[in-house]
């Protein structure tokens, strides 16, 4: 009987080792006896310590975490992603896991009946020797630690590296060699350069370096006019080429370096430059190695060609929030950093999808990034919000030119998702045909907002004041802005209806100064600290800001700053604000990362008691400017 | 004689829909984690309940959000009435190579498959309603089983926002793109039917987070 289901995971199957070097009807037989699992994030797949399943598991979408439990102590051991095999002991040995897999997001599995593989695995050696293999070093993929020389962002390290060891570790070296001919133009040579975003390039004769030629080499010698543009690539090379075997450490390439005050030194097989290059070190890499720093991880997102390695990139992007965290670093300086790193994602991430597209963009245009992005107080992996501005078009060009930014979006949004930023649930993004439009509809749907506000159309442009442009042509949201802010001025109507949204979340203590926790839904009896806590603040701080008619201030905790110059006699209580919104933030920052979640929700009885009175603290706060907000606009007659 | 049968009350039915009948005499668990689901879908010659017919049924069992592939029902049924438009469609070519059943043989072995489950389906009152046609034609009563539809789940579990329009209808495609499926075998009732199972599970637990979920509750959203 026909079972396109199983042909379809006998296709999924096929690309990953071990099933790689099954027969085709091997295949389809494992495949027709599949389960096919759905696990939401956070439940366990297996348990340390409980009986094996008959069953061991490939993740088809999704992420697996592999954890360790010991003397208390919860160790991450290895990842799980598409194609990659766990929970194989049961199938080398009657005994209980020794390790646990929970689900780190929301994951389709193929759990495979080890009844049925284990005939394949005799008759086949390759694939049981790959199966013992990644059973016994407990990564899933044996082979991987020959790729381990590739940009780190590709191939998650096995072990962190302990920094005080770190310059003696062996230096990594890119194999994929980027070389030219002696004869290449230097025209053509530096193209390629360009097109392959790199600051050197080898000149190779049989495989053996007999120059190098870098960024400095052109600019010293072509630009300045020695040489005319095409002039063969050897009259302008570094030669000879300073080489070294493979096994160099960093600490041997760092002085090295210095010593020959060059950027990039040769792997060749014997350290001559007599021998085949196998690959070259740059002081880039170099830097990169050593992690999560804020420039190391800027320079990687700048050239990362996947978004997969976008997306191991925003994992080393975590580490280092949860490290300022735990240092308590400043969290206006945290904010600016993890939103440099946040826009730098973006923007690669629109330039790729601007890539994929086959033509160029027909007009000029504006991305935006909405809300927490745009206000640069997106910590975590929250929700993306965006949207797309293009430049007016004759009526007969709007469809296709819309049809062509839509598509984009499309591209984008996606991206965007694989990398960690979830899906915005009310579908306020570029995608959706009412928020991708040219600038002329734009202004008449912000007219149409301000002009006769109701409450909902008033939480709907809200957002757009807090925008921040992550690439494009500024003049396009420049324009729009300043007609935004014509709008508003002197719009009592609009700035009191826009007061009376910010005051729609009342004071989150309740009368005898409980906190008020959610009754119903998914989240009964947890404290929505976003809802209750962080949009009032964020409301207030916008509304107020709106009154003096500032812009290009989106950050809660500056608007406040700039308040409290703006209105000495308020001072105290702006500044408190300011604090307030920073410590919010913090708090969010912090639960999201003890939960690997978006910090929304939390438990009350898991705080500790200093926590509860610093959060009460805050609430004060929040219902004190509310107070102010009343009496300046007179709101009590919207409400 | 045909006045008396009019006046008979119990109309003999053949032994395949009492087994099927039978099977609804005990009630169905309480959570959605016990009870068994059969997730399917129909490719047919149109959209007309009259005349269009079924081309392929496409249907798996989910249980505990699993799937297991062993136990998928996929059939193809041989056509007396075939509309060459719709091949371009779904690919299925009178006489293709697939072996192919009988209307009637399909719909029997399809009761034997689904017994009490619940059954679901995007768009399932037209799926029920093909379905039905054949019952009728083959003189029996309508299926007993409760019903859920991927569309209205999907839609109640949008958040409320007055920027969703909530009367909006949402197609499979349209769901897959939002929920991260991705289309492969789209148009075979056998992959439409995945599709349709991957997007079940994930919606249900985004309606009911809990771990005793109620079938119940699922039904109630279903409107």
């Amino acid at each position: 009987m026909k079972n396109t289901i199983a042909e379809r995971i006998a296709d999924f199957l096929k690309r990953f080792p071990p099933f790689d070097l099954l027969k085709p009807h091997q295949l389809l037989e494992i495949a027709q006896q599949v389960k096919v699992i759905y696990k939401q994030k956070g439940e366990y797949v297996f348990q340390q310590g409980t009986q094996g399943h008959e069953l061991f598991y490939v993740v088809h979408k999704g992420a697996v975490a592999i954890e360790k439990t010991e003397n208390d102590q919860v160790r991450t051991l290895d990842k799980c992603d598409e194609g990659d095999a766990f929970g194989l002991r049961p199938l080398f040995a009657n005994e209980h896991y020794k390790i646990s897999a929970i689900v780190e997001e929301e994951s389709v599995l193929y759990a495979i009946p080890i009844e049925t593989f284990k005939p394949l695995i005799k008759r086949n050696y390759r694939v049981g020797q790959f199966l013992i293999e990644s059973f016994a070093s407990n990564t899933r993929n044996p082979y991987s630690r020959e790729h381990r020389g590739k940009l780190y962002t590709e191939e998650e390290d096995q072990e962190e590296i302990t920094p005080e060891l770190f310059e003696l570790q062996p230096v990594k070296f890119v194999k994929n060699l980027i070389s030219c001919n002696k004869g290449d133009p230097v025209s053509e040579v530096a193209k390629m350069m360009s097109k392959r975003k790199v600051g050197s390039i080898l000149v190779l004769e049989n495989q053996i370096p007999v120059g190098i030629v870098t960024d400095k080499d052109i600019r010293n010698t072509i630009a300045v006019g020695k040489y005319p543009i095409d002039v063969a690539v050897e009259k302008i090379m570094t030669s000879p080429v300073i080489c070294y075997q493979k096994g160099l450490t960093i600490a041997q390439a760092q002085v090295a370096m210095i010593k020959h005050k060059i950027s990039h030194l040769c792997i060749t097989k014997d350290g001559t430059p007599n021998t085949k290059a196998i690959g070259i070190v740059s002081e880039h890499d170099i830097i990169v190695s050593q992690g999560n720093n804020p420039a190391a991880l800027i320079k990687a997102i700048k050239r990362a060609n996947k978004s997969k390695s976008l997306r191991a990139i925003r994992e080393r992007v975590m580490h280092l929030l949860s490290g300022y965290i735990r240092q308590n670093i400043p969290m206006t300086h945290v904010s600016k950093i993890i939103f440099e790193l946040n826009d730098a994602t973006i923007k690669r991430v629109i330039e790729r999808s601007l890539e994929k597209m086959n033509e160029h963009p027909p007009v000029k245009f504006a991305w935006m990034s909405l809300g927490s992005q745009g206000r640069k107080e997106q910590l975590l992996h929250t929700d993306q919000d965006n949207a797309i501005i293009f430049q007016d078009v004759p009526e007969s060009e709007l469809e296709a030119t819309k049809a062509y930014f839509i598509k984009l979006a499309k591209i984008a949004n996606k991206s965007l998702y694989t990398i960690g930023f979830d899906y915005c649930p009310a579908d306020m993004m570029a995608r959706n045909p009412s928020w991708c439009l040219p600038l002329s509809q734009w202004k008449d749907q912000f007219e149409d907002w301000m002009v006769n506000p109701e409450n909902e159309d008033i939480l709907l442009c809200s957002i757009f004041f807090d925008y921040d442009i992550s690439y494009g042509d500024v003049h396009l949201t420049n324009q729009l802005a300043d007609h935004i802010f014509q709008l508003s001025e002197n719009n009592q109507i609009f700035l009191a209806a826009m007061a009376s949204v910010s005051l729609r979340s009342p004071s989150p203590l309740g009368f005898f100064r409980q906190f008020l926790i959610e009754s119903n839904g998914e989240h009964k009896d947890f404290f929505d600290l976003k809802k209750r806590a962080l949009m009032p603040i964020t409301d207030a701080g916008r509304v107020l800001i709106l009154h003096h008619k500032i812009k290009n201030i989106n950050n809660t905790a500056e608007r406040f700053e700039k308040l409290a110059s703006l209105e000495p006699q308020n001072s105290e209580l702006y500044l408190s604000c300011s604090y307030t919104a920073k410590a919010l933030l913090k708090f969010r920052t912090k639960q999201g990362l003890m939960h690997k979640d978006t910090g929304r929700f939390i438990a009350l009885d898991a705080l500790s008691k200093e926590e509860r009175i610093k959060l009460k603290r805050c609430f004060k706060t929040i219902s004190e400017v509310q107070e102010l907000i009343k009496l300046r606009f007179k709101v009590s007659s919207f409400i | 004689m045909a006045m008396f049968s009019l006046f008979k009350k119990k109309k003999e039915y053949p032994k395949f829909w009492t087994d099927y009948q039978n099977k609804f005499k005990t009630n169905p668990p309480e959570t959605i984690e016990e009870n068994s689901f059969v997730v399917f879908d129909t490719e047919t010659t149109g959209l007309d309940l009259k005349k269009d017919r079924i081309l392929s049924i496409g249907a798996l069992k989910v249980q505990g959000k699993t799937i297991e592939v062993a136990n998928i029902f996929e059939r193809y049924i041989n056509q007396s009435t075939f509309n060459p438009e719709t091949v371009a469609i779904h690919g299925i070519i009178k006489n293709d190579l697939n072996p192919n059943t009988t209307e009637e043989d399909a719909i029997i072995e399809f009761l034997e498959y689904i017994g009490n489950s619940v059954l679901v389906a995007h768009h399932i009152a037209f799926d029920v309603g093909m379905i039905n046609k054949v019952l009728h034609r083959m003189g029996l009563p309508r299926l007993k089983n409760k019903t859920l539809d991927t569309m209205l789940l999907y839609r109640a579990s949008r958040i409320n926002s007055n920027l969703i329009d909530k009367e909006r209808n949402y197609s499979l495609d349209e769901l897959a793109e939002n929920l991260n499926i991705s289309l492969k075998d789209r148009h075979t009732a056998a992959g439409d039917a995945y599709i349709t199972a991957i997007a079940f599970l994930k919606i249900v637990s985004r309606v009911s987070n809990q771990k005793n979920g109620r079938l119940k509750d699922l039904i109630r959203l279903n409107r």
